[in-house]
């Protein structure tokens, strides 16, 4: 199969695009010092919801809007149990991973394999029409425009606004937090909540734009863990975390375009490739971080990050 | 201790019974929205597993792998480490025990194969889990994700093993390798759908996971490592080398599970050789609270729902994935209510 830059780079933003959401929305939760383990679950319960509702009222938008109301809504499960009831943040979102999950396909099986409305491709006037940027920045679904410009507005956010500091302290350093007269808990349910939402937007982004439809399996298992792995690799930085994402977009699409000049390996082997590809260029980065001295290093310096000091403990107020 | 035994076990049993409420009551909400009645679905569940002892051992055999990969976690669980690459360590389990199974049949007399190939499983997991540990303590990975990756890559081994060397005759298919010779079958007696050495080897293993956890220096050490770590230290206890110890012990465990699936249940190596038991296996030890005790009636419970389950979609056209959702309500509600009494002990 003969394909060109262009194509493969548009072809890469469009398959990116949900993870790029779900990854800044832990990101965001995670930078206010809480773990949501239960993204594969969320991204599958509010693809289903998407669909679901967007079908039932023929309305994408109406698919999106309850998609991210989904995601809040298990963000909102989890905040309570673990940040308000103090229970670990692992367990909680755990159990809910799989709870999600079963729920999806539970509620979602009479919808599974109908027809549905899907997002469609809304080029960007006169911009589209650049040659070579044009296909690949201006001529997507409103979805995937929203993953570009999530990127730096979350950056600009949480480093250049009041409220970012507020969000990134409740993660460093909830206790200071509480002496300067914020209550770190209510910023971490706030983030997560916002999180969710992100996370929830990004199972939408499945089931009415990237891999339209509802089925079981729906296409979108296991991105959730991915999302997870690219905040902890990524340095918990919304840049680096989105150039995860990129990369893992990057290695999805070469095994749609290996598969085809390779026959004979079966198909089930392209489709699982880039999962264990990505976790371990994600590790094998992390692990070259304790070489000392050498210019990769230096490099690799630039690419690291260290978590949030709260991260994944709850803030005991007295 | 100073709470008296009677009012723990009355503590305990309010729990439990807050647990059952709250998960009843939120899947019953559920199936009434939908509206669906929760006792034709509670009888489907039943008609669907207890009314013969054919369908009984059917929940058996769900039990076998369940409570093996339980008893694996408790340890990596005591040890303070989430071992959600159990999935990958019963797969390598799997296949360790299909490379022996598949041997020429003169090499070995049968008999002495399956058992081989039991041990091969143990070594397979157990060291699958090793590896995970390795990148852990050497490369600061954390063990989710170096779970998961691992799970992954296990998951593409055995789909090229299944679809590469170890193909059927003419096509291979998602349905697995060849069926092994018959001598090479752990059996079950007519009528049963669980190889009875399969529930001996399962109720051995909890017996010295509770054993080794609950009345050895080993155990208390593990413990002492998941509870605090510095501490431990100061004990001369090397956590690391106890992290790995409850990961090898854990990995041998689900390997085992994987073994006893390939010779006792699907006398072949499918590409589903784990169904999830792993994954499921941790929601069990959640509610039991990382504790031994509950764990076989718990695994029991789970076998249960995943094996009536099956019926549903026949019986009432609802999809089997109800019990997944149940399951999951159960631990969801135990988190709340002992969040919720955790609360109420600061007050």
């Amino acid at each position: 199969m003969e394909i060109s830059l262009a194509v493969l780079l548009a072809g890469i933003a469009a398959t990116a695009a949900p993870l790029v959401l779900a990854a800044l929305g832990e990101t965001l939760s995670e930078k206010a010092g809480v773990i949501n383990l239960s993204l594969d679950g969320t991204i599958l319960l509010s693809a289903m919801t998407g669909f679901a509702i967007a079908a039932k009222y023929d309305s994408t938008l109406a698919g999106f809007t309850a998609a991210a109301g989904t995601g809040m809504l298990v963000a909102l499960i989890l905040a309570v149990i673990s940040i308000w009831l103090g229970q670990s943040q692992v367990a909680v979102g755990f159990a809910l991973t799989f709870l999600c999950r079963d729920l999806a396909y539970f509620l979602g099986a009479p919808f599974a394999r109908t027809q549905g409305p899907q997002l469609t491709g809304s080029p960007i006037p006169l911009l589209a029409d650049l040659p070579f940027v044009g296909s690949i920045l201006f001529n997507h679904s409103l979805v995937v425009y929203a993953s570009f410009v999530a990127i730096p507005l979350l950056w600009w956010f949480m480093y250049h606004t009041p409220q970012g500091l507020i969000l990134r302290c409740a993660g460093e350093n909830p206790e200071g937090c509480w002496a300067h007269g914020i209550r770190p808990r209510v910023v971490q349910t706030v983030y997560t909540l916002a999180g969710g939402a992100l996370v929830g937007l990004a199972g939408a982004a499945f089931s009415l734009a990237v891999k339209p439809g509802w089925g079981r399996p729906q296409g979108c298992e296991g991105i959730g863990w991915i999302a997870l792995a690219l905040v902890i690799f990524g340095g918990w930085h919304p840049m680096r975390v989105a150039f995860g994402a990129y990369l893992f977009g990057l290695l999805q699409m070469l095994g749609i375009i290996l598969q085809d000049s390779f026959p004979e390996i079966p198909a089930q082997i392209f489709q699982v490739a880039p999962f264990p590809l990505m976790i371990f260029t994600l590790v094998i980065i992390h692990l070259s971080r304790n070489v000392r001295n050498t210019t990769g290093s230096r490099l690799l310096a630039l690419l690291s990050g260290t978590p949030p000091l709260a991260l994944g403990r709850t803030h005991r107020q007295n | 201790m100073n709470i008296l035994p009677a009012s723990r076990l009355s503590s305990s049993l309010l729990q439990f019974a807050g647990i059952t409420a709250l998960a009843t009551g939120a899947v019953c909400l559920l199936l009434f929205i939908l509206d669906l009645s929760p006792v034709n679905i509670a009888g489907a569940l039943a008609a669907g597993s207890l009314t013969s002892w054919l369908k009984f051992s059917q929940i058996l055999s769900i039990w076998v792998p369940l409570l093996l990969c339980s008893c694996g976690l408790l340890f990596t669980f005591q040890a303070g480490l989430w071992n959600i690459g159990i999935e990958g360590q019963v797969v390598m389990g799997a296949i360790a025990s299909t490379i022996l199974l598949r041997l020429p049949a003169n090499v070995l007399p049968p008999s002495v194969a399956i058992i081989l190939s039991l041990i091969v499983a143990c070594i397979g997991g157990g060291l699958w889990g090793i590896f995970a540990g390795l990148l852990k303590n050497r490369g600061g990975v954390n063990e989710i994700f170096g779970g998961l990756g691992l799970n992954f890559v296990a998951q593409g081994i055995i789909l090229y093993l299944i679809f590469g060397p170890w193909k059927r005759d003419g096509i291979a298919s998602m349905s697995g390798t060849d069926i092994f010779a018959r001598d090479l079958w752990l059996t079950s007696p007519a009528g049963w759908r669980v190889a009875p050495a399969a529930l001996v080897l399962a109720v051995l293993a909890f017996l010295l996971s509770w054993f080794l956890l609950n009345r050895t220096r080993f155990g208390l050490r593990v413990k002492a490592v998941g509870i605090n770590t510095k501490a431990a230290q100061l004990f001369h206890i090397k956590p690391e080398r106890y992290g790995l110890l409850a990961i090898l012990i854990g990995g041998a465990m689900a390997g085992l599970a994987g073994g006893l699936q390939v010779t006792g249940v699907y006398h072949r190596l499918i590409p589903a050789v784990s169904s999830g038991y792993g994954y499921l296996g941790l929601l069990v030890v959640m509610l039991a609270n990382y504790k031994a005790l509950p764990v076989p009636l718990i695994a029991f419970f789970f076998a249960w729902l995943t094996a009536g389950s099956i019926q549903l979609p026949i019986m009432l056209q609802i999809d089997s994935s109800l019990s997944g959702v149940i399951q999951g309500a159960c631990v969801l509600s135990a988190l709340l209510v002992h969040g919720l009494r955790k609360k109420g002990g600061q007050r």
